[in-house]
């Protein structure tokens, strides 16, 4: 079957992205929006909108009736999720089906089989995929735990199955405090999950955060080589690369190969990322998770590869198989991408939403700018932060690191405070000109190395966020 | 005996209880030091503690529980 029409079930840049990809093949887009979303620029690009509820998301792009609805009233053909809101969602996936229309993504099972933590463990071990050495699936019984972590060592972490997005995770650093942990972490995954299943991973203390983007049309699976996303502030992607830059060739070479040998092993059909931890100094990479939906990084690898990611999401979807194969995909020199966030990073990164009174965006050869503003658009206060993803292409990467510093010193979002003075002050940073980082690099960065004042007006803690 | 009013210092969804299943943090006509939390705004996934930055009694909430407000909305009055 043919997609002739989608409805997008997302909201902010990413809507404003698949609508494009849809608009370039052809295809008729309805945009469902909040209450408070009436005005944003998806809305208005899509050749219709339906509103689906008030503000909270619970209530609206969570809505899988409402959604579901809404989609059977446009007659559309199909469903784009985007990514967070209901993109990992196997219960909406499979609801879309039932309704007689196809999910943009992989089927539901697939979903649910790559989203339980540690099943995906088990299908990466048994396509030979290499994991963070620790339990072979859940562990219940303390004596088995004690004797898997003097194996791994520590420090190491007890994590609960049912957890996820940094929840429901502890580390230990001595036997004694494994002992006292171990039965604590059990209740409160229980308490907390509904599902007391703990599992046990050594800590990799000095990683990079590498990740290969694989695509797949449910009989053949490609990947489109890896980013490098060390760069994280809470466990959240600030600045994102393609390629990873300190990475051997033969390594790249195993990578990519094992991402795309664990998809295939599961007839994986869509665009998919398959999530490693590389540390540099034994030259070893583990897998950790396979997100199954379209990454707010993408553009990086659309950049190096020249593969529209979102139209070939949208053409396998549809039943095509994939136009590339993996000889047709190379790489040609190196993306950087900046998540310009409306946050005040002189106030602990306290999110500021606003009104737009000014946007000017740099334009050239290799820059790009995906974003959901325009002047006079008042950004609401209900959902995420990202504003805009500002992306990069040059050759290599000093002319690339050249080149984002002029194109974020042109790009102007006047009216509410971002984050384009950390993005700046990272491109000035020698450590990050060598791309010497890790995951563990920026937050102590920011305290040493980043200069704002340090008065947030309410203490912030912060959701664990998808 | 005057009204003080208790506003909102950011745009968001205004919670009055830490979490789902707790009790508020403030009933209605209790009465409230300037240091207390009276309610949470979330903005943008992040939750920031509101103080009642006022002191008074009788406390009289203008906005339900998971309601959304915009900056400088007033959330609640005391009696001072």
């Amino acid at each position: 079957m043919t997609i002739r029409s989608i409805l997008i079930a997302n909201r902010g840049e990413i809507a404003v992205r698949i609508i494009r990809a849809a608009k370039a093949l052809g295809i008729r887009t309805v945009q469902v929006h909040s209450a408070a979303d009436a005005d944003m620029l998806a809305v208005k690009l899509a050749d219709e909108a339906v509103d689906i509820g008030p503000p909270a998301a619970a209530k609206s792009y969570l809505n899988v009736e409402k959604i579901i609805e809404a989609a059977k009233a446009a007659g559309v053909d199909a469903i784009h999720p985007g990514y967070g809101f209901l993109s990992e969602n196997a219960e909406f996936a499979r609801a879309v089906v039932d309704a007689g229309m196809i999910f943009i993504g992989p089927s539901a099972d697939a979903i649910s089989l790559l989203g339980d933590k540690v099943a995906a463990r088990s299908v990466a071990a048994k396509a030979g995929v290499p994991t963070v050495p620790g339990s072979d699936g859940r562990v219940d019984d303390i004596a088995l735990a004690r004797a898997i972590i003097e194996e791994t060592g520590f420090p190491a972490m007890i994590k609960a199955a049912a957890g996820g997005g940094g929840r429901g995770i502890r580390i230990v650093d001595t036997m004694e405090d494994f002992e006292r942990q171990f039965p604590q972490a059990a209740a409160e995954a229980k308490a907390a999950f509904g599902d007391g299943g703990l599992y046990i991973e050594k800590v990799i203390t000095k990683a990079r955060h590498v990740e290969v983007q694989v695509l797949g049309d449910g009989e053949n699976a490609v990947h489109c080589f890896e980013r490098e996303c060390s760069l994280q502030r809470r466990r959240q992607k600030v600045w994102e690369e393609a390629p990873s830059c300190r990475l051997p060739d033969d390594i790249r070479k195993a990578l990519c190969e094992s991402a795309v040998a664990l998809v295939k092993s599961v007839g994986y059909k869509g665009a998919g990322t398959v999530e490693y931890l590389y540390d540099e100094d034994v030259g070893e990479f583990y897998f950790i998770e396979v997100n199954t939906r379209i990454q707010v990084e993408h553009p990086v690898t659309e950049m190096v590869t020249g593969i529209d990611l979102v139209q070939e999401m949208i053409r396998v979807a549809g039943g095509e198989r994939l136009s590339v194969t993996q000889g047709d995909i190379a790489l040609s020199g190196h993306a950087i991408e900046c998540r310009i966030n409306a946050e005040d990073s002189a106030k602990g990164f306290m999110p500021a939403p606003g009104t737009v009174t000014k946007l000017v965006e740099p334009e050239g050869a290799g820059i790009r700018f995906d974003t959901f503003l325009y002047e006079g658009y008042t950004v609401p206060p209900f959902y995420d932060s990202l504003l805009g993803k500002l992306i990069v292409h040059a050759e290599n990467r000093e002319d690339c690191l050249k080149k984002l510093k002029t194109a974020l010193s042109g790009l102007k979002i006047e009216g509410l405070v971002t984050t384009i003075p950390l993005h700046l002050a990272l491109c000035r940073d020698d450590a990050v000109a060598k791309g010497a980082f890790h995951t563990r690099f920026l937050e102590p960065w920011l305290e040493t190395h980043f200069n704002p004042q340090t008065s947030s007006p309410a203490k912030v803690y912060e959701e664990a966020s998808s | 005996m005057s009204k003080l009013e208790i506003k909102s210092p950011l745009p968001g969804t205004f919670y009055r209880k830490p979490s789902p299943d707790a009790a508020s943090f403030k009933e209605d006509g209790a009465a409230v030091t300037e240091k207390e939390t009276i309610g949470l705004i979330e903005v943008m996934k992040s939750f920031h503690e509101i103080s009642a930055g006022v002191a008074g009694a009788n406390i009289t909430f203008l906005v339900d529980d998971a309601e959304p407000v915009i900056a400088g909305q007033v959330l609640a009055e005391v009696e001072a």
